[in-house]
């Protein structure tokens, strides 16, 4: 049985919410808005939206019982935490808009969890692109692997791309993850991570501030940006391109005075355009693991309101050194070509003097040391860190 | 005079009898100068040929005259080709200076039971109508068969099938055989039978009634290699591809280009025949023959000698891959035998397409089997297949597509048909440097190692059914022994790190195989390994029960 922590005038707002849901949708002020009309009172928020004079939603207010909302979210096979209770993460109390009530699919105590309230990092959100690069996957599955392992919970938005890959990553740990949905939490979305949601809620939880059912709203995803990085005392974009709402996220966890890393790109790449965008201003560099978890030890240009120190020693891994260089010194010479943009046999056949077998067998050689990984089109990378 | 002139004064009695009469005269020399027993009741047969599937059937074409009301019957199960062909006939009859007899005609196509398609019977059905009524001698078409469709005029037009129909009349001992003139080169290529190529209906009765058939033109010589063909000279950068095609020759590996549009994946395709071992002379005339047969040749050349490249488009159906229709013909498959089948955009093909591959890949053969009819279609070709690394195309540097972009397309593109494909290789772009600089190879070159090689596997593979390391069964893979230390640590280091699945095993040890026999080797060494698994399936492609997780 899932808790069920929440107290009445908490569920009365949360099903004005999903009441004014769409009608906050057609308002359609983006993101700039949807902030300030979060953080309003109820009847502040209904004459916001020019709702006073709906009679409908004027009766479903009046029709509201506490008791059949919480059948509603036992129905839907959820639990919930309120701002009051004591399962609420209190790092979101940070955030002037913050949500009334969590509801939870999975484990709630890893929201309690975040509670502690001792100076460590406990949570750090991963998030980026739907649309990622083999290496943002790459480096985002090794982040989440890494970050679960020292048993920091990772927390991110369940989408396709780096999000997924985030999750996965800490489910591989395996470890505590956190996936804060913009629709019910009830509804797996997208839907084609139905199994991912599942390995979630198994192991850790996904939640999300809007009653079980509701759909798929614009306006939602900016607002669900808010909690993952009110949940996360510090934030890693992976790859972003400019104005995604990745950076949204990172603006949100800047404003709350929590830490940004951001993993640094290409800078002729698209994909990484917000990553590198966010370096110049000032986010912290990511390589790997260590990199995030020592995010915690930057000094960030905004004030603190929690100050959090290193994790200890004891959770801190090794970084997870390159493998050593090959010590035959044609394979040495091998992966600096491949280094140099010399990444396909037929390019590499230049060091082998056009023997492009011969430069084939090297690549192979490398790939079975580690170092590089075999792509689809038959090119080869360097590998992110095991 | 004759009944027939009677029964036309008849018929103009109360017109203009002056003119008419000179008419009827003037046509009466003809058909009365025969004592009027002769002229009548009449049996001619002759011999001609019926396609069916890849092979010729003997037909025996019956052509009798009765008294009566006149009319023109033609049975035997024929098509509305061959119902259209009363009209060619009797045209072309009378066109030809002949007279038609005005009798009732009745043609018998045998054996009744098969049925009978196309204007091929036009020929045997106007020659049967001369001899039955007595215009042409009728000792010559004993010995010898005659094959070809009518015009209005009388003139010949060519067939498809022409070779068939002479392997035909040489398997039943015929003495010659009468072809339109421009499918005698083609069935000249049969030897032990007369071919006489004839342009037109008078032509042929000319050869009927004893004169000597006109000489056959020359066919072209096999080693006379057009201009237009593809060699590797032609190819500038390309290496790493250039290098898995050898390869792929040399063992008879089937192979996947993945690189982005336009990078020339089909043009390196197009030169896989060119370093495939030249066609054997059977083998020629069994290309020759199907593509004949598929009405590809129509209008004449001699043997086929280049190996066929056949490239569909991505929309065929699966009987137009493998071959169907109501009278079973090839399909790309066959047409492609002893040659290359080039599938482009392979994650586009209907999946029902490509599974209907599978059997005529491993059987190297096909049966096909419509209705009552069944067809035995030989289908031993090489698979080059291409696609996109994604989606759009641009590959892992610049990729616009979504994960489930990739998933979907590395969904389509593991299908079964990739158990098949030993040789995974990506074409790029080649750089300013490459296009400038001189060509890697030439095809001649390429293929005397390629030669080389097939000649070391048929050496070591006499007697297992298989011709080359590609189609080694796996109780003919490579043994221990053949494995150096090196080659077998190298094996067990991809297989224990997950780089290679237990199928890719396999694959990897034939293809290393080849490789050192490229190299002439006995023993494989490690660098033949490490190579063969530089140009594995991809783990993404590996299905999924193979696929284990990395790391």
């Amino acid at each position: 049985m899932l808790p069920l922590d929440v107290c009445g005038p908490c569920l009365r707002r949360t099903h004005l919410l999903g009441l004014v849901a769409t009608r906050i949708e057609r308002a359609g002020r983006g993101r700039a808005a949807f902030g300030g009309l979060l953080a309003l009172e109820d009847e502040d928020l209904v004459a916001a939206l020019g709702a006073r004079n709906d009679r409908a939603i004027h009766l479903a207010r009046e029709a509201f019982e506490p008791d059949s909302a919480c059948d509603a979210i036992i129905a839907a096979g959820l639990g919930a935490v309120c701002r009051h209770g004591s399962w609420y993460p209190t790092p979101l109390l940070d955030l002037e808009d913050a949500p009334v009530v969590l509801h939870v699919a999975g484990d709630p105590g890893l929201l309690a969890d975040l509670s502690v309230d001792d100076g460590r990092l406990t949570a750090v959100a991963v998030v980026g692109a739907r649309r990622a690069t083999p290496y943002g996957l790459d480096v985002a599955r090794v982040l989440g692997r890494g970050l679960a392992a020292a048993g920091i919970t990772v927390v991110s938005g369940m989408a396709l791309g780096i999000d997924s890959a985030a999750h996965a990553g800490a489910l591989e740990a395996p470890g505590p993850t956190i996936a804060v949905l913009a629709g019910g939490a009830d509804r797996p979305y997208p839907a084609s991570k139905r199994a991912l949601y599942r390995r979630i809620t198994a192991a850790g939880c996904v939640v999300s501030e809007l009653p079980p059912g509701t759909g798929i709203m614009k306006w939602a995803f900016p607002a669900r940006n808010r909690i993952i990085a009110g949940l996360a005392s510090a934030t890693v974009v992976v790859e972003a391109q400019e104005r995604s709402g990745s950076l949204i996220t990172a603006e949100i966890a800047a404003d709350l005075g929590r830490h940004i890393g951001a993993v640094p790109g290409p800078v002729t790449g698209p994909r990484s355009a917000g990553t590198n965008a966010l370096l110049h201003d000032g986010a912290a560099v990511v390589r790997d693991v260590r990199d995030a978890l020592e995010l915690t030890a930057i000094d960030v240009p905004v004030s603190f309101r929690r100050p959090i120190s290193r994790p200890p020693a004891d959770v801190m891994p090794a970084r997870p050194a390159m493998p050593p260089p090959p010590a035959d010194p044609e394979l040495r010479r091998a992966l600096e070509a491949v280094d140099d943009g010399a990444t396909s046999p037929g390019r590499l056949a230049r060091v082998f003097d056009g023997d492009v077998a011969r430069a084939a067998v090297a690549l192979t050689r490398l790939e079975l040391a580690g170092l590089l990984r075999r792509d689809l089109d038959g090119s080869y990378a360097r590998r992110a860190g095991r | 005079m004759c009944r027939s002139c009677d029964d036309f004064v008849t018929t103009l009695r109360g017109r203009d009898l002056v003119t008419e009469l000179s008419l009827i005269r003037h046509r009466g020399r003809v058909l009365c100068n025969a004592p009027r027993s002769t002229i009548g009741d009449m049996l001619a047969r002759l011999t001609t040929f019926a396609i069916d599937g890849l092979a010729s059937r003997r037909i025996t074409v019956e052509v009798d005259l009765r008294t009566g009301l006149p009319g023109f019957t033609i049975v035997g199960r024929g098509d509305a080709a061959v119902r259209e062909s009363r009209e060619r006939v009797h045209s072309a009859v009378r066109n030809s200076g002949f007279e038609f007899p005005n009798r009732r005609v009745t043609v018998n196509l045998a054996p009744a039971y098969l049925p009978k398609s196309g204007p091929g019977y036009d020929l045997a059905t106007a020659c049967g109508l001369l001899v039955a009524s007595g215009q042409v001698p009728a000792e010559r078409v004993d010995r010898w068969a005659v094959f070809g469709e009518l015009s209005l005029g009388g003139e010949l037009r060519p067939c498809s099938g022409a070779l068939a129909v002479a392997e035909g009349a040489r398997r039943h001992g015929l003495d010659g055989l009468i072809v339109p003139r421009e499918c005698a080169a083609e069935a000249g290529l049969v030897e032990g039978v007369a071919v006489a190529g004839v342009g037109d209906l008078a032509g042929v009765a000319a050869i009927l009634r004893g004169d000597p058939p006109p000489e056959l033109p020359t066919a072209p010589s096999a080693d006379a290699r057009g201009p237009d063909v593809a060699d590797l000279r032609d190819v500038r950068g390309h290496a790493a591809p250039i290098r898995a095609l050898t390869i792929a020759a040399a063992g008879g590996h089937n192979t996947l280009l993945v690189g982005p549009p336009g990078t020339g994946k089909t043009m390196l395709a197009r030169r896989l025949g060119g370093i495939l071992p030249p066609l054997t002379r059977e083998e020629a005339l069994q290309v020759t023959r199907i593509h004949s047969l598929a009405g590809l040749r129509r209008g004449g050349g001699g043997l086929i000698t280049e190996r066929p490249f056949r490239a569909p488009h991505h929309t065929i159906s699966s009987s137009g891959l493998v071959g169907g229709g109501a009278h079973p013909g090839p399909g790309e498959a066959s047409l492609a035998h002893h040659g290359v089948l080039f599938l482009d955009e392979l994650s586009e093909f209907a999946r029902s397409a490509l599974e209907a591959l599978r059997q005529p890949l491993e059987d190297r053969q096909v049966t096909i089997v419509r209705g009552q009819r069944a067809a035995l279609l030989p289908t031993s070709f090489m698979l080059v297949a291409a696609t996109n690394p994604c989606p759009c195309g641009r590959g892992s540097r610049a990729c616009e597509c979504t994960t489930a972009d990739h998933n979907r397309h590395r969904r389509r593109l593991s299908g079964p048909l990739l158990d098949r494909i030993d040789l995974h290789v990506g074409v790029e772009r080649p750089d300013e440097a490459m296009l400038s600089a001189p060509p890697l190879a030439s095809s001649a070159s390429v293929r005397e190692e390629v030669l080389a090689a097939r000649e070391r596997q048929a050496a070591r593979l006499q007697g297992t059914g298989a011709s080359c390391n590609a189609d080694m069964p796996q109780a003919l893979a490579p043994r221990a022994s053949e494995l150096h230390l090196g080659a077998r640590e190298a094996l067990r280091d991809a297989y224990a790190d997950g780089t290679l699945s237990a199928r890719g095993h396999g694959r990897v040890l034939r293809v290393a195989r080849t490789i050192a026999d490229l190299e002439g080797r006995e023993g494989i060494e490690d660098r033949h390994v490490l190579e063969a698994i530089s140009l594995r399936r991809s783990h993404d492609l590996e299905r999924p029960e193979d696929r284990r997780a990395a790391a």
